[in-house]
């Protein structure tokens, strides 16, 4: 069927005029109006919008062009503005907010051919690890819909493995593609920090924030990524650097390969999820890498160090929805600090206002330097440390969550226990570093990630790896049942 | 409890952020197992580090000539504002 097809498989039919756009188009938009009910993965359908796209992009097919994404449907995650279409960043402060422009992410898949269905569900502001902070209800993991699917990019990770769409768009501040990518099964990029334009992507905590892509193997997300990435002169961040071929990159051998395992990563892992990484580990050898452990000493420490950082730079980021100029305004404000502190009381919702109160007060007089100041400083001794690995490795691996999806409503009243699932994702982040998860087996019925991590500007080199590990393994091609 | 309620009156006012009374014993106990998970941080012996603000250090701000980018969109961006009268955002009386 056509949904189990990859992003090169589906190009290769419209190239060959076996396929139009528009009827691959019709297909994941009736796949989304059957399955969908059931997840809540979706929030907005652009029926109309990619409709019309995709019989643009049959012209061009058409008139001979070629790209690799020209034609192909994808789901954006709703932080990404979208023009003339609600971009709700999963809030009820934007819930009435129509963007004015595109995301820069938007606009270059837009230029590549590729076809809009709609918006994903997630966490609020990008704020949770379970997608039940969105303000429009939590996402179902289509392996079980008693779990959850991660966060925040749940929406996009429940889409793809309930083949909704052949990639969708996600962002990373903690682990936002990583961890849920994992518990759904499907493979998820979180690029190096200024790799992918952050301009139109609503701002959660801006040193950490990175937009990457959800996608059923690492050759899809490497011929997706190529497309996203580069200089943009509107991201004051954006990194200019030249764009490699990733795909380009793929069969490179892998013979020679330093793999680290984290000792800190294993340390009080579960003996099964432990099991399935250290089988990862053994096809590696296979392919001819060599594994060596390495120590990141200050690793235990990036939890609490991400929840003094990132809260702080919610805080000042968030201060922009004040009521007057776009979102949500109260009834009847009787004066002007009113006006402020109930747009925003009734706007966000409770764990957005943990965050931005957090935030608040690790900036406040007398605890800046006891709670921010010190956390950037941790922030350095971890970043280090992945510098003095990457010394003798040339990627490290371990696992991308302690554990496999866990039941909605678990852990969502008690915000510290949620954070703790953050803990193998968060490092990555504080150092800037690129991150890929992928499937590596099952727990329970239910899917675990094996993660990669690399230097600066690695991806790559990390694509590559998981391209070979998905050549010799077939973890990737599962479907939940009821969605083969 | 390391926070009180009137700690975090004090934080949800700093922010803007109205808290109903019922909502509030919620955000005391919260913020203050928050706070004393975060506060693991001061056992980091940091000596002489220095402060990382941003994940890639040396990163230099680009400056570009000054000239106009951009064109006139205030009608399209006002179109989201909750308020607009004659091109200006409504707001309650400030000054009597």
């Amino acid at each position: 069927m056509l949904h189990n097809l990859s992003v090169g498989e589906l190009a290769e039919l419209l190239r060959l005029r076996e396929l139009s756009s528009v009827e691959l188009t019709r297909h994941f938009l009736a796949r989304i109006e059957r399955l969908n009910p059931a997840l809540n993965a979706v929030i907005t359908l652009t029926v109309d919008g990619a409709l019309a796209a995709a019989a643009a992009a049959d012209l061009r097919l058409k008139d001979g062009e070629r790209g690799p994404l020209l034609g192909i449907p994808l789901i954006h995650k709703d932080i990404f503005c979208t023009d003339g279409v609600r971009t709700s960043c999963g809030s009820r402060m934007l819930d009435n907010f129509v963007a004015p422009y595109d995301a820069t992410v938007v606009a270059r898949l837009k230029a590549a051919g590729a076809v809009m269905l709609g918006k994903a569900n997630m966490d609020e502001f990008a704020m949770g690890s379970s997608n039940e902070t969105s303000y429009y209800g939590p996402v179902k993991n289509p392996w079980n819909t008693a779990k959850v699917p991660g966060g925040s990019s749940g929406g996009s990770a429940a889409a793809m493995a309930a083949r909704l769409a052949p990639f969708t768009t996600g962002t990373d501040t903690g682990g936002s593609i990583r961890q849920p990518a994992a518990l759904t099964g499907v493979t998820g990029v979180k690029p190096t920090y200024g790799r992918v334009s952050r301009y139109g992507m609503i701002a959660f905590a801006s040193s950490l924030d990175q937009a990457g892509v959800l996608a059923r193997t690492a050759a899809d997300a490497a011929t997706v990524l190529k497309a996203m990435a580069g200089f943009d002169p509107l991201d004051s961040t954006s990194v200019d650097e030249p764009v490699p071929d990733y795909p380009a990159m793929l069969d490179a051998p892998l013979r020679g390969l330093r793999i680290g395992m984290l000792r800190e990563f294993f340390d009080g892992l579960e003996p099964r999820n432990a099991a399935l990484i250290h089988d990862a580990l053994k096809v590696y050898t296979s392919l001819g890498a060599t594994t060596v452990e390495v120590s990141l000493p200050h690793l235990p420490l990036s939890v609490p160090t991400y929840y003094v950082v990132a809260p702080a730079e919610c805080s000042s980021n968030l201060s922009r929805f004040d009521g007057v100029r776009f979102g949500y305004r109260c009834d009847q404000p009787k004066d002007l600090a009113d006006l402020y502190k109930r747009s925003r009381g009734e706007g966000f919702g409770p764990e957005v206002k943990r965050r931005i109160m957090t935030g608040t007060y690790v900036l406040s007089a007398g605890y800046f330097d006891a709670y921010y100041l010190k956390a950037q400083k941790v922030r350095r001794l971890i970043t280090d440390d992945f510098r003095a690995a990457f010394q003798q490795v040339d990627l490290v691996v371990g696992p991308t969550t302690p554990t496999p999806a866990f039941d909605i409503g678990a852990k969502i009243d008690d915000p510290v226990t949620m954070y703790l699932n953050d803990i193998y994702t968060i490092g990555a982040n504080l150092a800037g570093l690129p991150g890929l998860s992928l499937p590596c087996g099952f727990v329970e019925g239910l899917p675990m990630g094996l993660q990669l991590i690399g230097p600066h500007f690695s991806e790559g080199r990390l694509l590559n790896a998981a391209h070979l590990y998905q050549q010799a393994t077939e973890w990737h091609t599962h479907a939940p049942r009821g969605y083969e | 409890m390391s926070l009180t309620r009137q700690d975090v009156e004090k934080i949800a006012h700093l922010a803007r952020l109205s808290i109903t009374v019922e909502e509030m014993p919620v955000y005391v106990t919260s913020l203050s197992s928050i706070v004393d998970f975060v506060d693991e941080l001061s056992r980091a012996d940091v000596g002489s580090v220095l402060p990382m603000a941003h994940p890639l250090d040396g990163q230099r701000q680009r400056l570009r000539p000054d000239v106009v980018m951009e064109t006139d969109h205030h009608e399209k961006y006002q179109r989201n504002a909750p308020s607009v009268q004659a091109g200006l955002y409504v707001v309650p009386r400030v000054i009597e």
